[in-house]
């Protein structure tokens, strides 16, 4: 548990209906995590995303759900997931520093304290590690929560609307260190945002009512130059099928 | 400078009422003293007023500490057990309903005129207040934080002591803030039912004897004594707790 091989990544399986006080919220979705890649489901509020993250991470949810999640190597998710939420969720009493590792804390094992500070270093946060978390703006709070998934190490990262709650050009740079720092993780990320999905999506699931409907994404690695034709017509279009639905 | 002043001059302000309703009314000494009258009396007093403060303070001190001691380990459990949210919570909220003053003479009956009883009523009174108080905290951890403590793989006990109970600290810190201002009326009704000392006891006695000046000067006593706990409990967790959350995020 926690600092898990950062070697190859695994795979995860999805396959099944949900339904909400009687009626159905999705039927028979199948949505498949790809080792090493971010797939991006996108879809309007309400529509069954972060109903389907918090399974496959077994958080509580509000619905009813028959299906089955499974992973490549058979074996149990638990312990092998870090999630990040759109909420920082930083602990407002502990530093900086310890809000990064508090995942060993809560496993009542003792931080890692080299580790840490090589995450504080990557997220360019060294020189507030001793701060309280009020202490700092909203677009490094998440990067603080963006270093403390990394420091959980979890070969599967589940994203929920993580750069929803920040402002236009934070939220950009948010996605280009998420990409460089999550390289070679399973990354699940869901968001109501075609920005988010086109920039970073090497597959990409329109989610509605009646299931999943895969776009193809726009060419190249990622994260994809926010300004590139490509992109945005893909903003575009993914924007439209959307609105469609 | 502003916050000095402030108690300063209300304090100046209801000097010169009561000055002012005894030069306007001049009521017999016995029924409504004047403020010079208290003063002196209880300058001449302040061996015998020390000594009922004393006790009187050791009891509201002794009924915090159990009553404090007793409501967290209450939440805790309550928090932490289903079983006990189904069995206990009932009868803590019956035994909310019933007034604990009613409680006062049971209580002289069975722990006698000593100190007991009063340390018994402070620790009643203030029990409730520091239970709900701090188990609507445990209650209301946010959820999300929850959450991500469950995907890192912590037992409910660890969530318990790193998360649940520092997020519920500020709760907890009202009702601690609560029980300063309840712990001494429950020492006072206590001395009233029954008691050979404390200041509930000598303000009984002084009143029986028409002493009302030295009635007064138990009276102000108590209410400065009061208060002083009230502002060392207040300055005691404002660091942990300020009165003004500056938790939010600057954006
Ligand atoms: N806290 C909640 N209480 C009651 N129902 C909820 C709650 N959260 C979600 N739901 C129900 O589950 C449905 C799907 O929610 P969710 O998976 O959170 O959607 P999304 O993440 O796509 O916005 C909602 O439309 C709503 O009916
Ligand atoms: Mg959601």
């Amino acid at each position: 548990m926690g600092h898990g091989s950062d070697t190859l990544s695994l795979s995860v399986h999805f396959q099944g209906s949900a339904t909400h006080e009687g009626t159905p919220l999705f039927r028979g979705v199948t949505l498949d995590l790809r080792a090493g890649e971010w797939t991006c489901l996108l879809g309007v509020s309400g529509v069954g995303k972060s109903t389907i993250l918090r399974l496959i991470a077994d958080l509580p949810i509000h619905a009813e759900f028959d299906g089955k999640i499974s992973a490549s190597d058979g074996q149990p998710l638990s312990g092998r997931i870090a999630y990040m939420a759109q909420q920082d969720l930083l602990l407002p009493w502990a530093t900086v520093a310890e809000n990064v590792s508090i995942g060993d804390k809560l496993r009542g094992m003792r931080p890692d304290q080299s580790r840490r500070d090589d995450l504080l270093v990557k997220v360019g946060l060294t020189l507030h590690a001793a701060k309280k978390p009020s202490e700092l703006s909203g677009g490094q709070r998440q990067r603080v929560a963006l270093a403390r998934t990394l420091y959980e190490g979890g070969d599967l990262v589940l994203l929920d609307e993580p750069f929803s709650a920040l402002d236009a050009r934070t939220r950009a740079d948010m996605q280009d260190l998420a990409a460089e720092l999550l390289r070679s993780k399973t990354v699940l990320l869901v968001t109501h945002d075609p920005t988010d999905a086109a920039r970073l999506g090497h597959r990409i699931a329109v989610m509605t009512s009646d299931g999943l409907n895969w776009s193809d994404p726009p060419n190249g690695p990622i994260p994809r130059d926010i300004d590139s034709a490509e992109t945005m017509q893909s903003q575009a279009a993914l924007l439209k099928t959307l609105r469609a639905a | 400078m502003i916050r000095v002043l402030r108690p300063l001059v209300a304090i100046g302000l209801a000097l010169a009422t009561w000055q002012g309703i005894i030069i306007a009314f001049e009521p017999p000494r016995f029924i409504f003293p004047s403020p010079a009258r208290v003063a002196e009396t209880w300058w001449e007093n302040r061996m015998l007023i020390a000594w009922h403060t004393g006790v009187t303070m050791s009891e509201v001190a002794l009924g915090l500490i159990i009553g404090v001691t007793v409501g967290c380990a209450t939440a805790l459990t309550l928090a932490t057990s289903g079983f006990a949210r189904l069995a206990l919570k009932p009868i803590l909220v019956f035994s909310q309903a019933l007034p604990v003053f009613a409680l006062a003479p049971i209580l002289v009956l069975w722990l006698g005129y000593g100190m007991g009883s009063k340390i018994a009523m402070a620790t009643l009174i203030i029990y409730f207040p520091v239970t709900s108080a701090f188990y609507d905290g445990l209650m209301r951890t946010p959820p999300g934080m929850l959450d991500l403590a469950n995907v890192m793989g912590a037992s409910p006990r660890r969530i318990l002591w790193v998360i649940r109970v520092p997020a519920a600290i500020p709760s907890f810190v009202s009702g601690l803030r609560l029980a300063a201002v309840y712990a001494p009326i429950g020492a006072v009704i206590g001395e009233w039912v029954g008691a050979s000392n404390g200041l509930g006891y000598l303000m009984l006695l002084a009143n029986g004897r028409a002493k009302t000046d030295l009635m007064f000067a138990a009276m102000i006593t108590l209410g400065v004594c009061s208060v002083i706990l009230y502002l060392v409990t207040l300055a005691a967790t404002n660091r942990i707790a300020p009165e003004t959350p500056s938790n939010q995020p600057r954006g």
